[in-house]
């Protein structure tokens, strides 16, 4: 049988083209995160919170409004119910407890009191205050880690200029989803901090396979102008950058459909990702990158050369 | 580089068979696995609490309480000392959290107050000011020391309580500096535990204090040496618990207990604890209990009076019997506690998660249908994208799934929901390195090499990509392991198992099977 292939033969696009206008647009979403995050904060699950969360499944389909009314008259504060993966599962989420674990686990007690024998407890999670501020430092800690990691790592195999701009990619990728996590007000827990710094992982990995090959094509054509040079090196790794981060996105597909809602906030995370990741390979590393270089190179900067021309 | 020498063939061969076999007891049953011989790999994956169902418990030993509980205890000796040898101090006060300070009055006693402190504690550095204002300072090395302590004795008090329920397979580590990590597979509702290891169950007998009021001390004049205490199960007829006037001096200790069970008073009916000294505690019993035939023994659980009765006739035999209103459950409670011992600090359940059994299988089920979903579909489009090529990287990729299986069996990892996660995510993370070789040799093909030095070359560059790609999302999932905490730890381990089982599964089995094809073959254009 004869493979069907994406591209046919090297394309020759020129990604610079409309550089500015992309860099507009993710300085724009890069704001845009910020001041989310500043203003509308997170809704931040039992983990990072504290709090309890509890999974119920009723015998017959719940009946929201009689448990929600149950559950209010314990006086426990904020009680959050919602439907959970199917009619019958529902999520329970109380807000942190003052008096400290004790008090915590009295509400717990009471929420047991409250809905009676005939619910069968899927999921009991209790977290204090604690936990949750070294979850959060932790959390911190991994992601700047894990830039920091990578940054050395880039640094060292392809030069500072692509550490740096694979980073800032990077970052931008890690606050446009953690901005996502902050507008659309899905909980922010545990595993969300997993997506993001898998994210970036995701990302970076798109970025060193086009900055190998620029490398690469460095060292095969020594008189060429940098632009043409991270240009035709996007081009020749197109192919290959469609079909992996095709299969990835397929891979996150199949983990939001069918990945149980337990995962669902961290493979909508993985999804926004890897759409994201890609864009700012191309979009944000690259340009980057020959921005650094000129700045380097030509001190007064003649601004668009011709395009790329590949063959 | 295209080329293998048989000996390298074989390895490869050998690492995958090696690696199938790990992974086959993960679709055994355990009756199956037990009718295996003895050579065969039996590890199964671990499967955290999150897919097995159970329950995680995190609790933190409050160590303050030993340093204060060991301060008010110098404190108190200072005090009945002093007295004793007639030196008037005063402004007696515990400072910070290491350290005690008092005034002596008489400048010309400071000398012999001295070598008594010294005396209490050997290592407390003593400072004494121009007013004869002593501060004793505990020894920070020893408060370490002690801290240490009170954390392993706590994990073994810990694990004696949940032995003492029926609990299996609980394990019990410590984390941090002062976390005990509890993990009971299958437990439902922890209940029972919780409420056990929520009592530090020091146990002491006290003599009452007859000879002042309990009015009085309540009233705020509560006299040196005594204490003022609740009953634990007494209430007065205004809901206020009835409270105890106890002397401070321990007459036993209930470290000294060797057994203890629960039973009932034949007269009564009602449930008791029968408890059995060991043979220094039985003497001392039967010295406190002859010397005060006819006065009130009160016994103390956590700083509670259980019962207070009038000692009638001295107990010679090292045995006794509490009473106390218990129920069935209170009264085997107060017998396991005691059996297993006082906890040295109070413990607080910092963290609970427990996951039912149902939820568990439901997500084992819901993330395998996820993993053969997305694998499926990357096959398709692999053959679509590569035709018989793409075929090779299918059953590379589902080695890489098999090995990353078999390894954490075989290290004794835990698969986490995350976890599943992970798999899932390094599914298409390991078929990369496929695309990438693939992708070379059709830029190679197309340059016009034939297809032995296209597959060549396109090994070797692509290599050099894998690599560097690999490594850096490598970075992220390790710190992910490292920093992670429960499920999300699982999710870096698989991560971090999956790339580097696919830098040998899609480079070298993937050499391996094309070089074979094409020394088979002899093709005259690769079928890329």
């Amino acid at each position: 049988m004869r493979p069907i292939r994406l591209l046919n033969k090297v394309p020759s696009l020129d990604f610079f083209r409309f550089h500015k206008f992309f860099f507009a647009l993710s300085t724009v979403l890069c704001i845009v995160s910020v001041i989310a995050m500043m203003t509308r904060g997170f809704n931040f699950g039992v983990d990072f919170a504290g709090g309890i969360l509890i999974e119920v499944r009723t015998e017959q389909d719940a009946d929201l409004a009689k448990m929600r009314s149950a559950l209010g008259q314990l006086d426990l504060g904020d009680v959050a119910l919602q439907e959970f993966g199917g009619p019958r599962d529902v999520l329970i989420r109380v807000e942190r407890q003052e008096g400290g674990e004790a008090a915590e686990e009295a509400a717990v007690q009471k929420i047991r009191g409250a809905l009676g024998q005939d619910v069968e407890y899927r999921r009991v999670e209790v977290v204090g205050p604690k936990v949750g501020a070294e979850l959060i430092e932790s959390g911190i800690w991994a992601v700047v880690l894990a830039l920091g990691g990578i940054l050395a790592y880039m640094a060292f195999r392809f030069g500072w200029r692509a550490g740096l701009s694979g980073v800032i990619a990077i970052l931008h990728d890690c606050l446009t989803t953690v901005g996502l996590f902050s507008i659309t007000g899905m909980q922010f827990d545990l595993t969300t901090v997993a997506a993001v710094v898998t994210i970036a992982g995701f990302s970076i990995n798109d970025t060193v396979v086009i900055d190998d090959r620029i490398r690469e094509n460095s060292r095969k054509f020594k008189s060429m102008d940098f632009r043409t040079l991270i240009n035709r090196s996007v081009n020749e790794s197109l192919s290959r950058t469609l079909m992996t981060n095709g299969l990835v996105f397929l891979s996150a597909i199949a983990l939001v459909l069918f990945g149980g809602p337990v995962l669902a906030g961290f493979s909508i995370a993985l999804l926004w990702g890897v759409i994201v990741g890609s864009y700012s390979t191309i979009y944000v590393a690259a340009p980057l990158e020959w921005y650094l270089a000129k700045r380097g190179r030509i001190a007064h900067g003649g601004p668009d050369q011709e395009p790329a021309k590949t063959g | 580089m295209l080329h293998m020498a048989r000996w390298q063939i074989w390895v490869v061969i050998t690492i995958c068979v090696i690696g199938v076999l790990y992974a086959v007891p993960n679709l055994l049953t355990r009756q199956q696995l037990e009718a295996l011989p003895a050579w065969v790999p039996v590890e199964q994956v671990n499967l955290g609490l999150d897919l097995q169902g159970g329950s995680h418990l995190l609790l933190e030993v409050d160590v303050r309480a030993v340093v204060r509980e060991r301060l008010t205890n110098l404190l108190d000796a200072v005090r009945s000392q002093a007295r004793e040898q007639r030196i008037a101090v005063s402004n007696l006060s515990i400072v910070g959290e290491d350290a005690i300070t008092f005034r002596v009055r008489d400048a010309a006693r400071a000398e012999a107050v001295r070598t008594m402190v010294r005396e209490l504690d050997q290592t407390a550095e003593i400072t004494v000011a121009p007013d004869s204002t002593f501060t004793v300072r505990l020894n920070p090395q020893d408060l370490i020391e002690q801290r240490r302590q009170a954390i392993s004795q706590s994990i073994e008090i810990v694990r004696r309580r949940i032995d003492e329920t029926g609990t299996k397979e609980a394990t019990i580590v410590a984390q941090g500096q002062d976390r005990i990590l509890v993990q009971l597979p299958g437990e439902r509702n922890p209940q029972r535990i919780k409420d056990l290891l929520k009592q530090t169950a020091k146990m002491n007998f006290h003599l009452l204090d007859v000879s002042n009021s309990v009015e009085d001390a309540m009233a705020g004049r509560v006299p040196p040496g005594s204490m003022l205490l609740p009953a634990d199960n007494e209430v007065e007829p205004n809901g206020q618990p009835r409270m105890y006037l106890v002397q401070r001096r321990i007459m036993v200790a209930g470290d000294r207990l060797s057994d203890a069970q629960p039973g009932t008073n034949p007269q009564t009916g009602e449930w008791v604890v029968n408890f059995q000294f060991d043979s220094l505690g039985g003497r001392q019993f039967g010295n406190v209990t002859r010397e005060n035939v006819g006065k009130p023994l009160a016994i103390v659980l956590d700083n509670k009076v259980i019962s207070a009765p009038v000692i009638r006739e001295p107990i010679l035999g090292g045995r006794g019997q509490i009473s106390g209103n218990f129920t069935v459950s209170s009264a085997q409670d107060l017998a396991v506690l005691l059996r297993a011992g006082a906890l040295p600090a109070p413990l607080n359940i910092i963290e609970e998660r427990t996951v039912g059994p149902d939820l568990g299988s439901d997500s084992i089920e819901a993330g395998a249908i996820a993993c053969l979903i997305a694998y499926a579909l990357i096959a398709i489009l692999m053959i679509v994208g590569y035709g018989l090529f793409g075929i090779v990287a299918n059953v590379t990729l589902f080695l890489n799934v098999v090995f990353t299986l078999s390894i954490m069996a075989a290290i004794g990892a835990t698969l986490t929901l995350p976890g599943i996660a992970g798999i899932v995510l390094g599914l298409a993370m390991a078929v990369d390195a496929n695309v990438l070789i693939y992708e070379r040799m059709r830029e190679e093909t197309r340059n016009g090499r034939s297809p032995f030095p296209a597959v060549d070359v396109s090994f070797q560059r692509a290599y050099v990509t894998i690599f560097d790609s690999n490594l850096t999302t490598l970075i992220a999932a390790l710190l992910l392991y490292a920093l992670g905490s429960g499920p999300v730890r699982g999710f870096g381990v698989t991560l971090s198992i999956g790339i580097i089982c696919s830098m040998f599964t899609a480079v070298t089995v993937t050499r391996l099977i094309i070089s074979g094809w094409l020394q088979w073959r002899r093709p005259k254009e690769l079928p890329i």
